[in-house]
């Protein structure tokens, strides 16, 4: 096995002791980083490093470290889940950086995202979303029998491409007005393609939209930054869809 | 009445009229491009498409009333949702880079809207509110532009214009919901061409009139 390539780097840090604490940035050396790290590792070799010197370690959320749960992600040099594209921040390796280089890392920055500690945020208006309507309420049962329901194929991949999301809050974090678009236009997508989602899609749409606007997010101004910034790479065709449901169910369906 | 104030009221249906108010005013610049492309025709040609626009007389009315209550809703609406996206991220980021999605356009829409409202109410008192009892509209239009300084307000007045409806044009079809695999490149495209033919089309008009 050969010894891997290994990096000097100065970073940035955003430290916040709690969500009433101001918070500032603090700098630390990470030394003879491996290439072949992610950048998770990373900062578990820089908390190692503060534990022994007696300090507090930086809080960051993370879970699978392989790029499914959604736990992860913090904005690295200004972008979400760092620079690479179609990746969660689990999912960058060290070797996308250079030796010398200071990154700065800073947590997701919204009205809705409440920072909790360091680079750890309140995620849970995206859990108030999906209690607002991101479900279907009947029981679906046992397995049916197989072409007793026929979908097309298109709608079924549509369906699931809108289904991968992973409600890392990247999109919310990326979006120059905070909005979260992507996310609820995922979600709406994803019920609103298969013939289960159809019976509650417009009150579906309504009730998700209102909740979104009373959380605090922002409004969508079609800038692009979520699609291109989503670990998923969720398309905006999905708001755009979130906008034809929106107003059918509001000016069309006898739902209020 | 309640349900379609509630809908207009939420973040989505305010984008609604902001996206049907721009459309409106996309359609506006096209007849007035066209009407004030005349000019080239000379000062008898010019002044005989006024008369002629002049003689539909109160429809006149009626159709300057529509137009300020659009821009009243666009103006209007455009100011909350900037206000709104302000609060919507509090603290703002140490570090910011684009990951490739925002335009120019995109980016400057509340900035360019606003210089485009001073803009309209300069240009309205420069011809609009003109004296029209002792000179023709085409005596007005080149005394203006006698003056170097009037020519450049409105040539970089027009490149702003050009620069909303870059990002405005494509982006009201997404909001209306119109975003489709084989339309939405043809409307994206139709946008470019549309925001290059008002920057170049109404900005040519004072350079053409300074020079004649
Ligand atoms: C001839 C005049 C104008 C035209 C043709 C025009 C056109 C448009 C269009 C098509 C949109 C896109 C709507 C959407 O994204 O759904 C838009 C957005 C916008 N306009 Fe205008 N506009 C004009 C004047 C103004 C003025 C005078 C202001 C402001 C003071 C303004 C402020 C805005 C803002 C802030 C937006 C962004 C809203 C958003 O994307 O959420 N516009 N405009
Ligand atoms: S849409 Fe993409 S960026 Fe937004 S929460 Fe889902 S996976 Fe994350
Ligand atoms: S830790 Fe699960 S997606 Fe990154």
């Amino acid at each position: 096995m050969t010894t891997a390539k290994t990096i000097n780097l100065t970073l940035k840090v955003w430290r916040q002791k709690g969500p009433k604490d101001k918070g500032k940035f603090e700098t630390y050396q990470a030394k003879a980083i491996p290439t072949d790290m992610s950048f998770l590792e990373m900062l578990d070799v820089v908390n190692e490093q503060l534990t022994l010197e007696g300090k507090e370690p930086i809080a960051f959320d993370h879970d699978c470290r392989e790029g499914i749960c959604g736990m992860c992600g913090t904005v690295v040099n200004g972008r979400a889940h760092g620079p690479e594209k179609g990746t969660t921040l689990c999912q960058l390796h060290m070797r996308r950086f250079s030796d010398g280089d200071t990154i700065a890392i800073e947590p997701w920055r919204a009205m809705a995202f409440k920072v909790v500690k360091d680079l750890v945020v309140d995620r849970s208006a995206f859990d108030k979303l999906i209690q607002a309507g991101g479900y279907v309420s009947v029981n679906a049962g046992g397995a049916q029998d197989a072409n007793s329901l026929p979908i097309s194929q298109e709608f079924a991949e549509k369906s699931m491409d809108a289904a991968a999301c992973i409600g890392c809050g990247a999109c919310v974090a990326s979006c120059p007005n905070a909005s979260a678009m992507l996310f609820v236009g995922a979600k709406v997508s994803q019920l609103a393609l298969l013939p289960q989602g159809r019976p509650e899609a417009a009150q579906r749409a309504l009730s998700m939209v209102r909740k979104m606007d009373e959380l605090g997010f922002g409004n969508c101004t079609n800038e692009r930054e979520c699609e291109a910034e989503c670990p998923k790479e969720i398309s905006i065709s999905n708001i755009a869809r979130l906008n034809r449901e929106f107003l059918k169910a509001g000016l069309f369906s006898s739902v209020k | 009445m309640n349900w379609f104030v509630n809908t207009l009221g939420t973040s989505i249906g305010k984008k609604l009229m902001m996206a049907f108010t721009g459309l409106c005013f996309c359609g506006f610049l096209v007849v007035h491009l066209a009407g004030n492309l005349t000019l080239y025709g000379g000062k008898d040609f010019f002044n005989g498409y006024v008369a002629h626009l002049h003689s539909y007389g109160p429809l006149i009315n009626v159709a300057e009333l529509i137009l300020l209550t659009l821009a009243i809703i666009h103006v209007l609406t455009g100011t909350f949702l900037f206000f709104g996206n302000l609060s919507a991220r509090p603290k703002r980021y140490a570090v910011n880079k684009s990951a490739g999605g925002r335009t120019i356009g995109s980016a400057t829409m509340p900035y360019t809207g606003f210089l485009m409202l001073i803009f309209i109410i300069f240009h309205l008192f420069n011809f609009h509110f003109a004296d029209h009892a002792t000179q023709t509209v085409f005596d007005i239009v080149s005394n203006a532009f006698a003056a170097g300084g009037y020519v450049t307000i409105y040539i970089i007045s027009m490149v702003i214009v050009a620069i909303h409806v870059s990002h405005g044009f494509w982006s009201a079809f997404q909001t209306l919901g119109a975003n489709h695999p084989k339309y939405m490149p043809l409307i994206q495209g139709l946008g470019t061409a549309f925001s290059l033919i008002v920057g170049i089309g109404f900005g040519f008009i004072p350079i053409y009139v300074f020079t004649a």
